[in-house]
């Protein structure tokens, strides 16, 4: 087996994810959304192309493909042109160091299941995706229409914005993975049989927040929000233009994911892998278990976005500014007091693991009380002739 | 990127050498555009790609947290605020005039000045050897870690000092913008 | 790195200071205009306390060796030049009182900022380190900038901390250069370090450049000749009390790092730098005299007399190995800080009773209307002249001696030159008080500035009649070259 030397092999691996992420997008995460959405708002969705709807991505990709690519007349062209591509490069050249398995063994072949592991990983997805942004704004700008202008200018300022809570939630992580490397991530999550989502979990939810606002996804689409945007930064662009477009913002989505599984729920690791009851998990190969975290990840997206309305500008800046980026410092601070306050290593995410756990509960008992509450009061309101 | 096949003391040599000087080349093309460029929005981009270059060549050098650094905060975050100052500002009308219409005679004049002087120093400047042991930048503590481990290590200690002053630093920048920037001149309650 | 509580101590001036600029911005939220001058005396007495701290200092044991890494150092000649920063922000703050009272805009984070750019000073000042001295002359450097167009509905105001800012910025860039080329060259960044290792190797044309770049950057922030552009601009356009303190708050502490870093980490080159300094220094005493010579706006005439007084003290620097050593600058600059700032907090008072200080005309007939004034801006005036007895004649007297015993004996003797060019504008404005018509009510100042100008015409006289002890102190102060 000359033939599959460790070069070969890697660009082997870029070619296969280069070639499938995107139809996985196409054919299943696009559908999923839109069935899903069905779902939640009580309609069917597509169902039409193929058995069930399967086949309704082949129809969005001729669509899409045969539809007249128009440029606007004063449109700057060569930056309109530029922009559709800075929107997919960023996304697809993140998902090169997202380990989705471990090192594997196939037949001969000993291989692993990232394309690289750089020792900056972390670091360079954050550095990688902030580039992702130019896309937008640059097509928002070079289309020559004020609406376009305008979802442009909304999503640097979002953009921006955001990265900050982000990185900070991350940071927060950094603390107790000690390593940028994702492999190492995962590793040490593996060893200490502990995902750092349960230390972490507040880091986990302003992650989760800024992810949804880095992608520009509901309830933060307002670089794209139709109802005062037309469509926003996209609003000129046709064909295989958008068709670009809309793959960057689902290759980012799924980056966004993939970073997820990987730093706060355990990466390729099945859970509980210490406990002996709980062997038979094992049966389904890391890559599945991969697989299945990031498309539970992606389903908070999608129930996520059919849950709530579409924020206010103002709301969105101050949500990002004045809750998210204090709360993730306050939450750096803390972190780093457990695991400098209690003795050895690791002791201080279990410690956090518990105050985080705890506050959870007890943040969901009150909501629930709450809601009986609201619920009693609104019904003691109803007039007693009413109820018949 | 992954580390350990660095030789020592043979950075910019073979392979790496040939990418040093393409990416210095075309980082210092991208920066005479930047200037040249009539549109602003074009120079600004031209800006980006130099910075991504500069932070090719950063880990090239295998200082890869300086590198990913200059991607984050110059290409991720100040040029969109460039971008977003410059699309609320700029009007496309008059973008095709040039910039530097009245002094460029003067300014070329006084820009071999400072370069020719510049350049004959350089020639003939004898360079310290490259550090032999190129390890000492990755090791904290007497174990090798990585570029990133190495920086912190240092920064946090040896500079712990400028590194609290670069806060405050930090604190008087936003302070500043807060203030000039306010709307209103009577105090806001 | 271990950091001991005598470390602590030694910081504690700075830390207080940074703590004191928080506690002011915070608690503004809670004053309204009415009631800001409470904020104004509590930076007082928060100055008072940093004055206190590095008094305290200057009798502790424990100071002298370079602490944190050595990033920071305490030694008399720090100690000289925080006390004296901290004065003139005391100063500045008695002279804002009014000032910035009556303008429509919040008091407390100017005072908030002038506390800032307090801390960047005095790291400055105690930098023993390229990269601590750097950060520490940025966060001075933003912190004026600021303060410069802290006036912002003035279009002046907005337009000199426009043009400070961009040359600022510039200025900063050609330093940062140079340093980076010495950091590339000998690969750290202590100025002993350096020094040492200069001992032992060849002299690098390369390191010449980057020293050199170093140098324009310092120069920039002294304005002097030929990186002086922003000083009449800015300071005409800065609120006034800024002004004032422009002239001597961040130009002490660029003195004395100009002196700390060529003394410390370069004297290998001392050949090479005193050349450039001497000349420089020439250029600049010239061009200062000549244009303050032909301005008729007081502002911009002030503003090249200060130029030209860089030019003077610049002369101090060069007694390297020499009996004097730093000893003239440092007497000088004792003098230049009360004559200057009391100056300009003559303008200031002009200013709050409704009269531009543009044009000399605004001085007319001073002496009938304020006789007091007249008289303290007369002893300003002679002192920066250098006519004795003021401290002006002192201060100049050491820098011409420590330049004659350098060397430069053709530089002092231009400096007589261009002194007694000087009387000739100077005495401009003292004419202008004493022998024109005044029309219009006596003015009365308020006593925050009464009390300001009164300090600096005190120290003036004083300084100026009884030298002796002051002199004796600052003889123990000077950097020791090695």
């Amino acid at each position: 087996m000359k033939v599959l030397t460790p070069t070969v092999l890697t660009y082997l691996k870029v070619v296969i994810l280069v070639a499938v992420v995107p139809a996985i997008i196409g054919f299943v995460v696009v559908l999923a959304e839109r069935r899903l959405m069905g779902f939640m708002q009580a309609r069917l969705g597509p169902n039409r192309v193929g058995p069930k709807g399967l086949l309704q991505g082949v129809a969005d990709l001729v669509k899409l493909v045969t539809k007249e690519d128009i440029t606007p007349s004063r449109a700057e062209r060569a930056v309109y042109f530029l922009a559709p591509v800075l929107a997919v490069i960023p996304a697809l050249t993140a998902l090169a160091v997202i380990p989705f398995g471990p090192a594997i063994r196939i037949g001969k072949v000993k291989t692993t299941l990232w394309v690289t592991d750089v020792n900056i990983g972390l670091l360079f997805l954050l550095a990688i995706t902030s580039i992702g942004v130019y896309g937008i704004i640059l097509g928002g700008w070079a289309s020559n229409n004020k609406y376009s202008l305008l979802g442009g200018l909304r999503s640097a300022a979002q953009l921006v914005s955001y990265e900050v809570p982000m990185g900070l939630a991350l940071v927060s992580v950094l603390l107790m993975t000690r390593s940028l490397s994702m492999v190492e991530i995962v590793h040490r999550q593996g060893r200490l049989h502990l995902w750092f989502i349960f230390p972490g979990l507040l880091a986990f939810f302003i992650y989760f927040v800024s992810g949804v606002a880095e992608t520009n996804r509901n309830p933060f689409d307002l670089p794209e929000a139709e109802s005062e945007l037309v469509s926003g930064f996209n609003t000129e662009y046709s064909g295989v233009k958008f068709a670009f477009f809309f793959l960057g913002e689902y290759a980012a989505m799924i980056v966004i994911s993939c970073v997820a599984v990987t730093v706060f729920l355990g990466g390729w690791l099945p859970p509980f892998p210490h406990v002996a009851a709980l062997k038979f998990l094992r049966i389904l190969p890391p890559l599945g278990w991969f697989l299945i975290k990031a498309g539970l990840f992606l389903f908070g997206y999608i129930w996520f976005r059919s849950t709530f309305p579409r924020y206010r500008f103002d709301q969105l800046m101050a949500l990002g500014w004045k809750w998210l980026i204090p709360i993730s410092l306050a939450n750096i601070v803390i972190v780093a007091c457990a695991i400098l306050a209690t003795p050895g290593r690791s002791n201080g995410m279990f410690v956090l693991s518990y105050i985080f756990g705890g506050l959870f509960v007890v943040m969901f008992l009150l909501a629930k009380l709450r809601q009986k509450l609201a619920r009693r009061e609104r019904l003691a309101a109803i007039p007693a002739s009413a109820v018949e | 990127m992954t580390g350990a096949q660095a030789v020592p003391g043979a950075l910019l040599t073979g392979a790496a050498g040939w990418l040093f000087v393409i990416f210095a080349v075309l980082a210092l093309g991208m920066a005479i555009a930047v200037v040249v460029a009539r549109n602003p929005i074009h120079s600004a981009l031209f800006l980006l790609s130099s910075f991504l270059l500069v932070a090719c060549i950063f880990i090239l050098q295998q200082a890869e947290f300086v590198g990913a650094v200059q991607i984050l905060v110059y290409a991720g975050g100040i040029m969109v605020l460039f971008l977003f100052v410059i699309m609320l500002v700029h009007q496309r009308g008059v973008r095709e005039r040039l910039t530097f219409q009245h002094q460029w005679d003067v300014a070329l004049l006084f820009v071999l000045a400072f370069l020719l002087p510049f350049l004959y120093v350089l020639w003939t400047e004898r360079f310290p050897d490259l550090p032999q042991n190129l390890d000492a930048f990755r090791t904290v503590r007497g174990k090798i870690a990585g570029n990133t481990q190495a920086v912190a290590w240092v920064l946090y200690r040896d500079y712990l000092l400028p590194f609290e002053v670069a806060s405050v630093f930090l604190l008087v920048a936003m302070i500043g913008a807060v203030v000039l920037g306010k709307r209103s001149a009577e105090k806001v309650d | 790195m271990k950091v001991s509580a005598s470390d602590w101590l030694l910081l504690s001036p700075e830390l207080f200071l940074t703590a004191a600029g928080l506690l002011i911005l915070s608690i503004s939220a809670f004053f309204d205009k009415a009631k800001e001058e409470f904020l104004a005396f509590l930076t007082l007495l928060f100055v008072g306390v940093a004055i206190g701290l590095v008094a305290f200092l200057s009798g502790y044991g424990g100071r002298g060796a370079p602490i944190f890494a050595g990033m920071f150092i305490v030694d008399n000649f720090a100690i000289f030049f925080k006390l004296l920063m901290l004065v003139s922000i005391a100063l500045t703050v008695l002279a804002s009182i009014q000032f910035v009272g009556r303008a429509p805009y919040p008091a407390g984070d100017y005072y908030a900022l002038l506390l800032f750019t307090g801390v960047g000073m005095l790291f400055m000042v105690s930098g023993n380190n390229l990269v601590s001295i750097y950060v520490a002359l940025e966060l001075m450097a933003l912190s004026s900038y600021i303060l410069a167009g802290y006036f912002k509905l003035e279009i002046k105001s907005t337009e000199a901390a426009l043009k400070y800012f961009v040359l600022g910025a510039f200025s900063s860039g050609v330093l940062l250069y140079g340093l980076s080329l010495v950091y590339g060259i000998a690969g750290r960044m202590g100025l002993p370090d350096l020094a040492k290792l200069f001992e032992s190797q060849a002299k690098s044309n390369l390191l010449l450049v980057g020293i050199l770049l170093i140098l324009a950057g310092l120069l920039f922030k002294i304005a002097a000749v030929p990186f002086h552009v922003w000083t009449p601009d800015v300071y005409e356009g800065s609120p006034t009390p800024v002004t004032a303190f422009f002239s001597v708050g961040p130009k002490l502490a660029a003195y004395a790092i100009l002196a700390r870093i060529f003394y410390v980490g370069f004297p290998k080159f001392h050949a090479d730098w005193g050349l450039i300094i001497a000349l420089v220094s020439a250029a600049t005493m010239v061009f200062g005299n000549v244009a303050a010579l032909l301005q008729t706006n007081v502002k911009r005439m002030l503003a090249y007399s200060s130029i030209a007084h860089a030019g003077y003290a610049l002369m101090g620097v060069l007694g390297f190995r020499t009996e004097f050593g730093l000893w003239g600058i440092l007497v000088y600059l004792l003098a230049y800080t009360f004559m200057n700032f009391g100056v300009f907090a003559l303008v200031v008072f002009l200013e709050t009773k409704g009269y531009a200080a543009e044009s000399v005309a605004d001085f007319n007939g001073l002496a009938r209307r304020n006789m007091t004034a007249a008289v303290v801006m007369l002893v300003f005036l002679l002192s920066l002249a250098g006519i004795p007895p003021t401290a002006g004649f002192i201060g100049k007297y050491y820098l011409f001696t420590s330049a004659m015993k350098a060397g430069y004996a053709w530089l002092a003797v231009l400096a007589v030159l261009m002194s007694a060019l000087s009387l000739f504008y100077y005495f401009r404005i003292a004419a202008a008080m004493f022998f024109s018509e005044a029309e219009g009510a006596p003015l009365k100042s308020s006593y925050a500035l009464t009390a300001a100008v009164l300090i600096c015409a005190a120290a003036t006289v004083i300084v100026g009649v009884a030298p002796q002890p002051f002199v004796e102190m600052l003889r123990a102060c000077v950097i020791k070259a090695p």
